[in-house]
């Protein structure tokens, strides 16, 4: 005699009975996630923004680095003899302006990854040692963020990056090793916590050595609280890395920035105003979309979270 | 109570220390600091001779010492461009970017207090679900874009508003929203989230439950034990301020250290870059140290750490 087959609801519970416990944590993290709406719209935009910039040589027609003099300066509409419509206009040197905002995108995720990957490994690798071991280590680090945290950031900056000369691995440089300090407090402050709780004093009552005791039950613990950072930290990375191209200081001419653009704008800007105002748009926008993943993501993961 | 603002000060001139070696080695950061000071069209006699006079041939930590002793004296060395000490130059621009700056916190502050204050308190509100809304954009939008929008609408359109310079309150108004904007979206949402916690806290509660109401509840018994993570982030955010009145400055014409600084970089005038660097620096921690002794007075609690 053969069983009854089994419901389809009672078959979804048995595989969620399977699936492996961080799977289904995780799956019941994304479904709380994914009831915040304006955290999914945030990440809309923030997904939109990628594929454009990915995929920029295939999303306009035009070149953003080829000019045409003769219609610089165009308003938003404006089309030229061949009948193609540049939809927000051309620059000074007629070039088209939505092209070089898409293209634009790209060194603004570029340096917003990169720097983020580089402070957030710096500042968790201090947070951790510094909250677990405590001590002469948690004092010297403190201080070093004390120092970090003196500086007026976006002047450190572009006097390190005036000396050095402006390319992009200084820019990811001079904005990650300089951005540590929020990764390192937050991260350390929840070690302090974890570092108290059972199941690493079973770990050490067990025997097992410092390095693997940070790496299997502290690390994970403590992910949660860096991922949020991470996120916010992204939005304050790319306004810098457009205000540094604003200054002259980001990547250089000919490839477009955002900043750069907007530089450029304010000078035609009792001519020309859609020159400023778009590439401010398109900050806007990306930094928003970011934010609004972030902030949903802090609420979602941990809401006492005061980053 | 002496004892903890000791260690706050030791924890200050130790920071100030830092901060002296990072901005010392800011010309040390492409080997040569000759190189980076002489134009580049030096010849190998002129550097060795300038390496010589300036002293860059000794060891590292005697320069180190030296530049350490002329800058806890105001010596920064001359500033190549203006043939000025560069220490009086930034020193001379200081007040007007504390002004900008200040003017910036004072509008924050007006601004951002009250309406985290309604947020809070008519939670979920029109009035609330505005302010929120406003201040995720004030916090999303890169200032410098802002600056360029103020300029577009109150000087190019509606001939309002002074566009750059300094002189007047007239002057001030533009450069002052654009650099308290930022500040103004997160002390909003500081102090709303902060009288969300308090205004459910159990003493609240009571003071309620004893017959008082409305208005005193929320600013007697809220409002200061709200205002403690205000204050820290008021230090911060002077920080924050200080940083970027160098975009403001720049986009507005202010006559100030963050401009002086920005046009110090693009001459390559590195003692007034380090002399800008240091003295911002140093404000900045100054501030903090006395945020820190205003928040022993508002939490008691913190003197007997």
């Amino acid at each position: 005699m053969t069983p009854p087959a089994p419901s389809a609801g009672a078959r979804a519970l048995a595989l969620e009975a399977h699936a492996s416990p961080v799977r289904r944590e995780w799956l019941a993290f994304l479904r709380r996630l994914a009831r915040r709406r304006t955290a999914l719209f945030g990440l809309c935009v923030v997904a939109v923004v990628f594929v454009l910039a990915v995929g920029a040589p295939w999303v306009t027609a035009w070149d953003p680095t080829e000019q045409d003099i003769g219609s610089r300066l165009r308003a938003p509409g404006a089309a030229d003899e061949a009948g193609r419509v540049h939809l927000l206009g051309t620059d000074h040197l007629g070039r088209d302006l939505l092209a070089r905002i898409i293209f634009g995108a790209r060194p603004a995720l570029m340096v917003g990854f990169a720097a983020v990957a580089i402070s957030g490994l710096l500042g968790l690798v201090l947070g951790l040692v510094s909250g677990y071991f405590g001590g002469r280590v948690d004092d010297v680090f403190m201080r070093l963020a004390d120092i970090q945290l003196a500086f007026p950031f976006i002047l450190l900056a572009i006097a390190v990056i005036g000396v050095l000369g402006p390319s992009l691995p200084v820019i990811i440089v001079v904005i990650g090793v300089s951005s540590w300090v929020v990764y390192a407090r937050v991260v350390r402050s929840e070690v302090l916590s974890i570092r108290e709780r059972e199941f690493v004093q079973a770990a050490h009552a067990l025997g097992l050595r410092d390095g693997r005791i940070l790496v299997r039950h502290v690390l994970p613990n403590a992910l949660t609280p860096w991922l949020v950072v991470a996120t916010l930290d992204m939005a304050r990375v790319i306004v810098i890395e457009s205000a540094l191209s604003f200054l002259g200081l980001g990547v250089q001419p000919p490839t477009p920035t955002w900043g750069g653009m907007l530089a450029d704008g304010r000078v035609y800007i009792s001519t020309a105003w859609w020159l400023a105002t778009f590439p401010g748009l398109a900050i806007l926008v990306t930094v928003l979309g970011i934010n609004l993943f972030g902030d949903g993501l802090r609420d979602t993961l941990d809401p006492r979270l005061k980053v | 109570m002496s004892a903890y603002l000791l260690r706050r000060l030791a924890q200050s001139l130790l920071v100030l220390l830092g901060v002296s070696f990072v901005v010392f080695f800011i010309l040390h950061l492409t080997g040569d600091p000759a190189l980076v000071l002489l134009s580049p069209d030096a010849t190998a006699q002129d550097i060795q001779e300038f390496r010589e006079t300036m002293g860059f041939n000794d060891p590292f930590l005697v320069q180190y010492g030296r530049f350490l002793g002329g800058a806890l004296r105001g010596d920064f060395g001359r500033s190549v461009r203006h043939d000025e000490p560069a220490f009086a130059l930034v020193a001379e621009r200081l007040p007007a970017t504390l002004e900008l700056a200040g003017a910036a916190l004072l509008i924050a502050l007006a601004l951002a207090i009250p309406a985290g204050i309604v947020s809070a308190v008519r939670r979920n509100s029109a009035v609330d679900y505005v302010s929120t809304v406003l201040a995720l954009l004030g916090q999303s939008m890169p200032t410098f874009w802002l600056g360029i929008m103020l300029i577009l609408v109150f000087s190019v359109w509606l001939h309002l508003l002074p566009s750059s310079g300094r002189g007047t309150l007239e002057h001030l108004i533009l450069p002052a929203v654009t650099l308290g904007l930022f500040t103004t979206a997160r002390i909003t949402r500081l102090t709303r989230s902060g009288m969300l916690e308090v205004l459910n806290q159990d003493y609240i509660r009571t003071a309620r439950a004893k017959g008082v109401a409305g208005p005193p509840v929320v600013w007697k018994h809220a409002l200061k034990n709200a205002a403690i993570p205000i204050v820290t982030i008021v230090g911060i955010e002077l920080g924050t301020l200080l940083g970027g009145s160098v975009i403001t400055e720049t986009i507005f014409a202010w006559p100030g250290v963050g401009r002086l600084s920005v046009q110090a970089i693009y001459n390559r005038d590195y003692p007034v870059v380090q002399a800008a660097v240091f003295l911002l620096s140093t404000t900045f921690v100054l501030v903090n140290l006395v945020v820190d002794m205003l928040y022993t007075y508002l939490d008691p609690r913190i003197r007997f750490r």
